[in-house]
């Protein structure tokens, strides 16, 4: 019951404070259906920053943020409940992949996107496609790789798919719960203007997967150099997206405990990527003595010079 | 009513007429049981309704007959015989090789499950049975490519037959999902086409890579 409260206080604050951002706006005190406690309404009369207002996204939002509490009221056991998270077109699917592989700076992926609608399609599919692509993009280059050996005999490697399926599914839902549980934790203690549902995190966490599926189709390029390159280049471009949702839920709490979140928040992302590359593609410049060795991992095998 | 007292019916206006109540022609046995007629016969027409239904799939032209009587016959024939035909590949241990027979009949079964789902959650109008009966049933251009490519690959294994196992596996993926889509895209709200049929081409997509990296022992 505290976190639907504090979710509704969230609500009501972020209309608030989009109505407040409003250079056109002739008052600032607003009538509100919900008892505001006091510290949040001297807040309310703050002049803001301009951060806010960027990250926030200052567009015709006011109503979406209003009505969202009052989107969901099916109870949970009806089909309808879970129609709610797949109210999404096509061209909507598609302008949230575009924001999170082309990230603006300073823009929230959360508010200008999801805005408070969120949607478990792109979540579930992006996964399952990453799944895919992952296993097959791995299994091609170690072909590639291997091609002209005489002692290699080609496997489709289908156990690895479950793999990839578990560690995949798990960090798009697991990571997610566990930030979600602590920043209703820290919410408790500490009043933050911005504070997102579960569904928006696990949105997040889904689109922001979507670049690595380019990713993992150019990793079947067996060279070592670029592997890495693209590597980097993608958990810029994904960790940017989660940095600039995270960055204002925690910016108002104790300055070490806003950096670990958000360093945590990176490093498990740059933990995937690195472990995904390390396990389903074979490093390039090996040897292999034996054809198969089916619990082999790059990382453990120093590379032999070149 | 004092008048009316004079009023008689002359006896020679006869009172004529009909009073029957009409009873409704029983239907002359319109739902003829049929425990009674021999095994032959309804194992046939099972058949000949499944056949029609494979002749639907391969000629997919907008009739309805595939979605108003769905069975679930044909999908599990072609998974089964898909399974068995993945099986046999080769493997120097037991994690390395091709996908177990478990493994295709669930990742067929789930996969037609979590599509139908994802439709009808994003609006769809079909019902969940029929739904798995065409995704089912559109596998059979991808189980006659697993066919053909186990006959060439009785012939040699060296790169043309990799070329001709290629041209076929994707022509016949091709024809699946065009297949299903031709079924499935009707019963669709229209802004969200692309977005069921996205889940159809990757499931098509992933049987069509197990066909293709089958490798014999």
């Amino acid at each position: 019951i505290t976190c639907l409260v504090l979710y509704l206080f969230a609500e009501f604050d972020d209309a608030a404070n989009l109505l407040a951002a409003n250079p056109d706006a002739t008052t600032i005190s607003i009538d509100e259906p919900v008892e505001i406690p006091k510290n949040q309404r001297s807040r309310l009369q703050e002049p803001r920053r301009e951060e806010d207002d960027e990250l926030l996204g200052t567009d015709d939002s006011d109503k979406t943020e209003l009505l969202a509490g009052q989107k969901k009221s099916a109870p949970f056991w009806t089909f309808e409940y879970y129609q709610t998270f797949f109210d999404v077109d096509t061209y909507q699917v598609l302008d949230r992949i575009k924001g999170s592989v082309f990230p603006v700076p300073g823009k929230n992926f959360v508010r200008l996107y999801i805005r408070s609608n969120p949607d478990l399609y792109g979540p579930f599919w992006i996964c399952a496609t990453l799944v895919f692509t992952i296993a097959v993009s791995g299994n091609l280059s170690n072909f590639l790789i291997h091609l002209g050996k005489p002692t290699y005999h080609y496997v489709p490697q289908f156990r690895k798919v479950s793999i990839a399926a578990t560690a995949i599914y798990a960090y798009a839902w697991l990571v997610p719960l566990a930030l979600w549980g602590f920043l209703m934790w820290r919410n408790s203690k500490v009043m933050n203007i911005v504070s997102y549902s579960f569904l928006e995190i696990v949105c997040v966490y889904g689109y922001s997967l979507f670049v690595y599926i380019p990713t993992a189709i150019l990793w079947i390029i067996p060279q070592k150099v670029v592997r890495w390159v693209l590597m980097m280049f993608s958990l810029c471009l994904s960790g940017s997206v989660l940095v600039m949702t995270f960055w204002p839920a925690v910016r108002d709490d104790n300055r070490r405990i806003a950096l670990a979140t958000v360093g945590t928040v990176i490093l498990l992302h740059a933990l995937l990527a690195v472990g995904c590359l390390a396990y389903f593609f074979d490093a390039p410049e090996l040897d292999f003595p034996a054809p198969i060795s089916p619990a082999h991992n790059g990382t453990t095998v120093v590379t032999k010079s070149q | 009513f004092a008048g009316l007292a004079d009023v008689s019916i002359s006896e020679d206006i006869p009172v004529e007429g009909e009073i029957t109540v009409p009873v409704a022609s029983r239907s002359p046995d319109e739902d003829y049981s049929t425990l009674d007629e021999p095994v032959r016969d309804t194992i046939l027409r099972d058949l000949k309704a499944v056949g029609k239904k494979f002749v639907h799939v391969m000629y997919p032209k907008k009739s309805s007959t595939l979605l108003r009587d769905w069975d679930l016959w044909g999908p599990l024939v072609l998974c089964v015989s898909l399974a068995l035909m993945l099986q046999g590949g080769s493997a120097d241990s037991k994690d390395d090789g091709g996908p177990q027979f478990a493994e295709v009949f669930v990742i067929i079964w789930f996969g037609a499950v979590v599509i139908t789902l994802n439709s009808k959650l994003l609006g769809g109008t079909i019902s969940f049975f029929q739904s798995l009966c065409v995704l089912g049933y559109c596998v059979l251009p991808l189980t006659v490519a697993m066919l053909v490519c186990r006959l060439v690959l009785l012939a040699g294994s060296g790169t043309v037959s990799f070329i001709i196992r290629l041209i076929v596996v994707v022509a016949m993926f091709g024809w699946s999902t065009l297949a299903s889509t031709a079924f499935l895209a009707d019963s669709q709200p229209p802004n969200r086409k692309a977005l069921v049929v996205y889940p159809i081409f990757l499931f098509y997509f992933v049987i069509s890579w197990m066909i293709l990296t089958f490798t014999p022992q």
